[in-house]
């Protein structure tokens, strides 16, 4: 797991690359909780996260209700499931893009 | 809201011929979808409601009728086709909108249930679904760009007739106990079909306290599906220990349940059924429902009041069952019961004769048991066959014999209503008697010989227990007492309480007699309940003053010695200020039990079935076996073991462990629990007791004997004396063997 940080003027591009389970949710949680004070607009890039599980969501979740202006971006499959499951799209205020082989369900 | 009284009571006037309006327009419409008058009263009648409600401040009406009101905007202007789905779901609406305002009225300033407050989202869900309009969410609330959004909506547009609404809530431990909350909604998904979803996470501590990896999430869900809710529950199996579960039924599923009620016919019996009974029978609760619902019965009696609370109310009030069902199935039962007495017809036997069928059936018992024997030995097939089907009527018939000396207790209780009538003049009390469990049956013999103890109970309830009205009133406590008789049946006894609300006793009050008495020694440590059992030690009493009632200290160690010879136990336990509970236990019949034949060192015994939890394979590492305490690990719990061999054998006879895999079995008598360690297992045993000669009476841990098939004798356990041994410490009592 690791998270990638490009920075530009406080806005700050943080990519999650890997699981976001319960295995590692703890250790993002401690690298993205520095961001949340310095950056200005936190723009979190999904596209690598390979699997998210409830504690993924939940630490999500959170990072919504801690950031001041939160921004989902690249949602991967694994992600855009969830969301689809729990409707969750609509709170979190996301374009999603849909990937080329998204499947109706 | 006084002030309103005069408005409010045209107000609920107003509503309800509006209401009744909106009906006959509904009806109308049914008819003529195009009936522009019919759409624009309906329309009003919700309009007006929405604005009236506002007016006195029913919140809760205004938003439910508001997202009414604006599905049936859209029908005015055309927007949405009126259609009989349509039609009928605003028909339940304009219940909800009834039973809302009703509950607002009566129930100021307070939250809704849970249950109204589900029934209006799944009404609401309904409509917009089909009115084809927005969802309102209370969760989702941005300005999202719609496009991506509708990938997401519900997928509506389709009929939707009822749902079962679910609530999750995960406790703190759930992600760390393995759970993921998101695969049992994955798999309900699977199921059925999700209408809607809300996530929630209302404790979500802010930044700092924030723990990933504790769970914060709870659920709402909208669920679709044709299961039963029986087997919705069983999709949170795994999840039971970490989520407080809720399903609430949807509304035709009500009505399904309490056509179900009425028709369900009582069996054959005449049995009453119990209520937890009927109403998983009927799928409106699970059994893990039942059980939660009881434990917390057995909680309330023991924390709160001695008094136990009835199970419907708590089933309700833990919203395991909705109250109209409820209420359905208590009607149903008193139905039966009332029907059950009417019914009766009694003829009058002579006593003698009965003991002798059931004489007869036990004979009758040992021979199937014989013949069993002998068709297993010689292999003969379809001779078992037919021994098998004889060993069943055996057996009904043998219940059904033993229930004709069953009686009610309710005709012994009621007895003392008089008796507590006449002594609550005599010493100027005024003291009600509550009685409870009138219906449980127990044997004729157990029944004549339980008054007396019974009445001596009473009368000391009355005069000790119950304080003068001056004091009660004193005490904070209501001016008139109650002393309340209560019974019911467990694991093959019958309990039988008597609970006063009076002054209660004080623990050290007794020790000190007791010392004085010298029944205890100073050095004697002894936990509560032993103490309060001092009070049937002969020749105890606390009662300065002894009067023509009671309190010479005569009488509570009668009454132990007649409950005992019943092989019964009672126990005392009190509350100062608050009460004193007696507890009876006896068994409910002295002739037959089922039993459970156990063998040790080649000799057989039989354990009542009733008192066993399981039997276990006994693993010397599995089980950390503390050999000099006799103690052993069962699953986390301290469990006290003997060996039936060390018990009822030479010592030097034994040798450990001879390469023979040994069996624990686990027995249960009230709150104790005891593994008794025996070679062999051999199942189920139908057991005619027979008494022992006088000559054994002496002997500890053996109730009686039996016959076996063979012409062999053996011994039943006395299980309750084997578990008071076992949980002895151990080197203070010695060895006391029966040999």
């Amino acid at each position: 797991m690791t998270i990638n940080v490009i920075e530009t003027d406080g806005f700050l591009n943080v990519a999650v690359v890997g699981e976001m389970t319960i295995y590692n949710v703890s250790e993002q949680k401690n690298k993205l909780i520095d961001f949340l004070s310095s950056a200005i607009e936190l723009q979190v890039d999904l596209s690598a996260v390979t699997e998210i599980d409830s504690a993924g969501l939940q630490l999500l979740l959170w990072l919504k209700q801690e950031a001041s202006n939160l921004k989902l971006v690249n949602h991967s499959q694994a992600v855009v499931n969830v969301f689809q499951l729990l409707n969750l799209a609509m709170y979190f205020g996301d374009p999603i893009v849909l990937s080329s082989h998204w499947k109706t369900s | 809201m006084s002030d309103f009284g005069a408005a409010l009571d045209i107000f609920t006037q107003e509503t309800e011929e509006l209401l009744a309006q909106m009906e006959d327009g509904l009806l109308v419409l049914e008819d003529d979808a195009h009936n522009v008058e019919s759409i624009n009263n309906v329309f009003r009648a919700m309009h007006t409601i929405k604005g009236t409600s506002g007016l006195f401040g029913l919140d809760e009406v205004v938003a439910f009728s508001h997202e009414v009101e604006s599905v049936l905007d859209k029908i005015r202007h055309g927007e949405c086709v009126i259609e009989a789905k349509l039609i009928s779901i605003l028909l339940n609406c304009k219940d909800h909108t009834a039973s809302l305002i009703k509950y607002c009225l009566s129930h100021e300033s307070e939250e809704l249930t849970e249950t109204l407050r589900a029934i209006g989202i799944a009404l609401i869900t309904q409509l917009t679904s089909l009115s084809g309009s927005d969802l309102p969410t209370s969760l989702v609330n941005s300005e999202a760009e719609l496009e991506s959004a509708s990938v997401f909506s519900i997928e509506s547009h389709q009929v939707i007739d009822d749902n079962w609404f679910i609530t999750l809530k995960f406790r703190q431990n759930a992600l760390r106990n393995g759970i993921d909350p998101l695969s049992f909604i994955n798999y309900l998904g699977q199921c059925g079909q999700i209408r809607e979803i809300q996530t929630l996470t209302p404790d979500l501590p802010p930044s700092l306290e924030f723990d990933p990896e504790t769970c914060y999430l709870e659920f709402n869900i909208i669920f679709h599906s044709a299961l039963e809710k029986q087997e919705i529950a069983d999709i949170f199996e795994f999840a039971e220990d970490d989520c407080d579960i809720r399903i609430i039924p949807p509304n035709s599923k009500i009505e399904q349940y309490l056509n179900l009620l009425k028709e369900q016919e009582p069996d054959s019996h005449g049995d009453i059924e119990k209520l937890g009974e009927m109403l998983v029978n009927i799928g409106a609760l699970t059994h893990n429902e039942v059980t939660n619902a009881l434990r917390q019965q057995d909680f309330i009696c023991h924390q709160e009041s001695m008094i136990p609370k009835p199970l419907g109310e708590i089933l309700v009030e833990l919203q395991f069952a909705e109250q109209p069902v409820v209420a359905q199935a208590l009607l149903k039962q008193q139905g039966v019961r009332d029907k059950t007495v009417a019914e009766s017809n009694y003829i009058r036997v002579d006593s003698a004769k009965l003991g002798q069928i059931i004489n007869l059936v036990g004979e009758l018992v040992i021979s199937g048991a014989a013949m069993r024997l002998l068709v297993e030995r010689y292999g003969l097939s379809d001779v078992e066959e037919v021994a098998v089907g004889m060993n069943e009527l055996v057996s009904e018939i043998r219940d059904t014999a033993l229930k004709l000396r069953m009686v009610a207790i309710g005709e012994t209780f009621s007895r003392f209503r008089r008796i507590v009538r006449d002594v609550g003049n005599e010493l100027d009390k005024q003291i009600e008697l509550v009685i409870t469990g009138g219906e449980t049956e127990l044997d004729k013999t157990v029944v004549e010989k339980i008054n007396d103890p019974l009445t001596h109970l009473i009368r000391n309830a009355l005069d000790h227990g119950i304080e003068r009205p001056a004091q009660r009133v004193a005490a904070d406590k209501p001016a008139q007492g109650t002393v309340h008789l209560n019974a019911y049946h467990d694991s093959g006894h019958i309990v039988i309480q008597v609970a006063d609300d009076g002054a209660g006793l004080n623990s050290d009050k007794i020790l000190a007699k007791a010392l004085a008495q010298g029944l205890v020694s100073a050095d004697q440590e002894l936990s509560r309940q032993e103490i309060f059992n001092l009070i049937f030690e002969a020749g105890l009493s606390t009662k300065e003053q002894a009067n023509n009632l009671s309190g010479r200290g005569v009488g509570m160690d009668v009454v132990r010695r007649n409950i005992e010879l019943l092989r019964g136990t009672v126990n005392l336990d009190s509350i100062e200020g608050r009460g004193t509970t007696v507890t009876i236990r006896l068994p409910l019949t002295l002739a037959i039990i089922d039993g459970f034949m156990v063998e040790t060192e080649g000799e057989r015994y039989i354990i009542p079935l009733s008192m066993i939890e399981e039997c276990v394979e006994l693993n010397a590492e599995e089980w950390q076996i503390d050999s000099i305490h006799h103690y052993i690990n069962l699953r986390g719990e301290v469990l006290p073991y003997l060996r039936l061999g060390d018990y009822f054998h030479d010592r030097s006879r034994h040798c450990q462990s001879n390469g023979h895999r040994e069996s624990l079995v686990v027995v249960k008598f009230g709150q104790a629990k005891v593994g008794l360690v025996v070679d062999q297992l051999h199942g189920e045993h139908q057991t005619v007791i027979k008494p022992l000669g006088q000559v054994f009476e002496q002997l500890q841990g053996i109730s009686g004997a039996t016959v076996l098939g063979n012409g062999e004798v053996a011994l039943i356990l006395d299980v309750q004396a084997l578990i008071q041994y076992a949980v002895k410490p151990k080197g203070t009592n010695g060895h006391t063997l029966a040999h």
